[in-house]
């Protein structure tokens, strides 16, 4: 079976270099893509009456935005060129996500990109990529 | 209603004319609201000809128990299901992002964890002695089932439009069910309720609140008029309703749950501090539940107060959680049921349950120690130590045993009065639309009035406020539950096919 790299992007830079490595890897090896945005979200948080009414409207509307303005900008780039790429938006607590996605695809290995923050925030929360590091169930590369 | 407001303006005309005379601005509108609420208040809490019992109470009570007995004690056979569904260990991960079960139930209970939880039990306690603790559970855990009920029927009937918004409750449920089932008179209970339940929104969840923040507040600031906290609360209730400041509310939403967790964390180290006083405390319970210890109007009098506060507390029957369970989005209206079910058990049997046991401990309700018979005031009320009802007794409470915790119930007051209003100016909202039609100008209107009646409740006194709010909501409940009397085949239908389903490994678990 051929392989498949997921690549986790977020709109930023860091995300296109990610697609950029492993769509070469990924011509290289006969590979295709799945490339997954997160929307950071929990069903523990607490909403208004009104939020909640307007949740699944809401919803639609965020799915819609990250479409335009992160997925379809980046699949337009490499459309074309060999390689199959699928796409996924989900919502959910974002590194855990993008490891429950790669199970469930059975992806070869995660790539994902690096801001390079080294502030006081992510040392605090930590970062994305550094979590991705320790807790991703496949081989893991990140691109700087 | 234009009445009222006429009052109201000629009441601030009066302010204009010199803030000296502010007291009276207060003595004028509580006059005027006891003198317009009065005859409504009479009628709701009329007592069963021949009787000393209130024929709403019956009402809600009999209710309780129908729903009980007809879904075979629903609220013991699936809550262990229920709390699997709030954890989400039965949502599909592809519907992340929407409503969670989670976030329904906490909406709704920040609706009902309020000040009945604090104050009202404080009340309930110094009419109704310990005894009418016992009644309180009692109603919790029937009331679970009501509540199971009406949840239900609020998802499965709610209106879904094209944008993707929802409206649900009763006012829905009503119309759309008895239309279905080829009942007549749907939707004649439904504009009865969706009028008692604008007047609820602005009698139970907004004056009443407003009301014990002021209390709350002059406790602690000292003694000042009641409009100046209903100006200020106003302003902020404003804000967020019509300003669209969602931050205020975000934090509150947030805040709130902390509050809950922190007031019955107080709550236990109390009972810790006094463990050799748990024993003789629920012998108080038990035993004022059907003597009375002296009370007025004895074991009766003990059952009415219990369950009159149970009721105004967790709203069970009353109609108001289906408006906030309808927004969640499931292929099973049944799972909305189980989750609210949980509802009257943390709000009463829980939280309340808490400040009772609180307050009988740290003795204030005052026994003649000769005959172990409560003290009664003149008012027909337990002389209490502190002196103090509603809040203040809560308060003193609390703070014999953890004096810095007064300060912490103040802000808790605050926020949970907040929230609540909050909450309730929405399903007063989705009424008053369901009344006048969708539309800006007529959310504006609501919006507006909700705001002036915040100041109106922290400027009257707490009696009329708390029969007014009572009879309001007690009134929702009249119609809300004739509407599931006639509706509950459709629930046992729900109920039955989802726990064959499950049963048999068609439902299935995600986690």
């Amino acid at each position: 079976m051929p392989g498949k790299i997921l690549v986790a992007v977020d709109g930023s830079d860091a995300g296109a270099r990610a697609l950029a490595f492993a769509h070469s890897r990924a011509k290289r090896e006969g590979w295709s893509l799945m490339l997954v945005h997160v929307l950071e979200w929990s069903p523990y948080t607490f909403l208004t009456a009104e939020e909640l009414e307007e949740r699944h409207a809401r919803r639609k509307q965020e799915l819609a935005r990250a479409e335009a303005a992160i997925i379809s900008p980046l699949v337009a780039a490499y459309q074309g060129q060999g390689v199959e790429i699928e796409t996924a938006i989900k919502y959910g607590h974002v590194t855990e996500t993008i490891c429950d996605v790669a199970t469930e695809i059975r992806a070869s290995e995660i790539v994902t990109g690096r801001t390079g923050n080294s502030g006081v925030m992510s040392r605090v929360f930590g970062s994305v990529a550094g979590t991705l590091a320790q807790i991703a169930p496949v081989p893991c590369t990140i691109v700087p | 209603m234009t009445r009222f407001i006429t009052h109201l303006l000629a009441a601030f005309a009066i302010f204009a004319a010199g803030s000296a005379r502010a007291q009276s601005i207060d003595e004028t509108v509580n006059e005027i609201f006891a003198a317009s609420t009065g005859w409504f208040v009479s009628f709701i809490f009329a007592p069963i000809p021949g009787t000393g019992f209130a024929w709403i109470v019956a009402w809600l009570v009999i209710a309780a128990s129908v729903f009980t007995l007809y879904f075979g004690f629903i609220q013991f056979r699936v809550w262990r299901h229920s709390i699997q569904l709030v954890s989400g260990k039965y949502s599909d991960p592809n519907d992340a992002g929407e409503v969670s079960h989670f976030q329904a139930l906490a909406t709704a209970l920040s609706g009902t964890v309020g000040l009945g939880n604090i104050a009202g039990v404080a009340v309930a306690v110094t009419i109704g002695g310990a005894g009418a603790t016992f009644w309180m559970i009692l109603a919790g855990l029937l009331g679970m089932a009501s509540k199971f009920t009406e949840c239900t029927l609020g998802v499965k009937y709610r209106n879904e439009y094209p944008d993707g918004t929802v409206s649900g409750g009763p006012m829905y449920y009503i119309t759309k069910g008895f239309a279905e089932r080829g009942l007549p008179g749907g939707k004649i209970l439904a504009v009865m309720f969706a009028i008692f339940c604008v007047l609820g929104s602005l009698g139970g969840g907004n004056m009443f609140q407003a009301n014990q923040a002021h209390q709350q507040l002059a406790s602690v600031l000292g003694q000042y008029p009641g409009w100046i906290t209903g100006v200020i609360f106003a302003a902020i209730v404003f804000a967020v309703i019509i300003g669209g400041l969602k931050s205020i509310a975000r934090v509150t939403e947030r805040v709130v749950p902390l509050m809950g967790v922190l007031y019955v964390g107080a709550a236990l180290i109390i009972l810790v501090m006094n463990y050799d006083m748990i024993g003789w405390a629920f012998g108080q319970i038990i035993n004022g539940a059907f003597t009375g210890n002296g009370i007025v109007g004895g074991m009766i009098g003990a059952l009415i107060q219990g369950f009159r506060r149970a009721a105004f507390s967790n709203e069970a029957g009353v109609g108001s959680a289906a408006i906030a369970h309808s927004a969640v989005r499931t292929k099973e209206p049944i799972t909305e049921g189980f989750v609210s079910l949980l509802e009257p058990f943390i709000d009463t049997v829980l939280i309340c349950t808490m400040t009772a046991l609180v307050i009988i401990i740290t003795g204030q309700l005052t026994t003649d120690a000769a005959t172990g018979l409560y003290i009664l005031g003149e008012n027909g009320q337990i002389v209490t130590a502190s002196g103090t009802t509603g809040v203040g007794l809560t308060s003193a409470a609390f703070g014999s045993a953890l004096p810095w915790f007064p300060y912490v119930l103040v802000i808790a007051v605050l926020l949970f009065a907040f929230s609540t209003m909050i909450s309730w100016s929405y399903y007063g909202l989705k009424a008053w639309t369901y009344l006048f039609g969708e539309g800006k100008n007529q959310e504006i209107s609501f919006k507006v009035m909700f705001c002036v009646f915040v100041v109106i409740g922290a400027a009257a006194s707490l009696d009329p406020v708390i029969d007014f709010s009572d009879a309001a909501i007690f009134a929702m409940a009249v119609v809300n539950i004739i509407g599931l009397y006639f509706l509950m085949p459709v629930v046992k239908r729900e109920l039955n096919s989802y726990l064959a389903r499950l049963e048999s490994g068609e439902i299935k678990r995600f986690k």
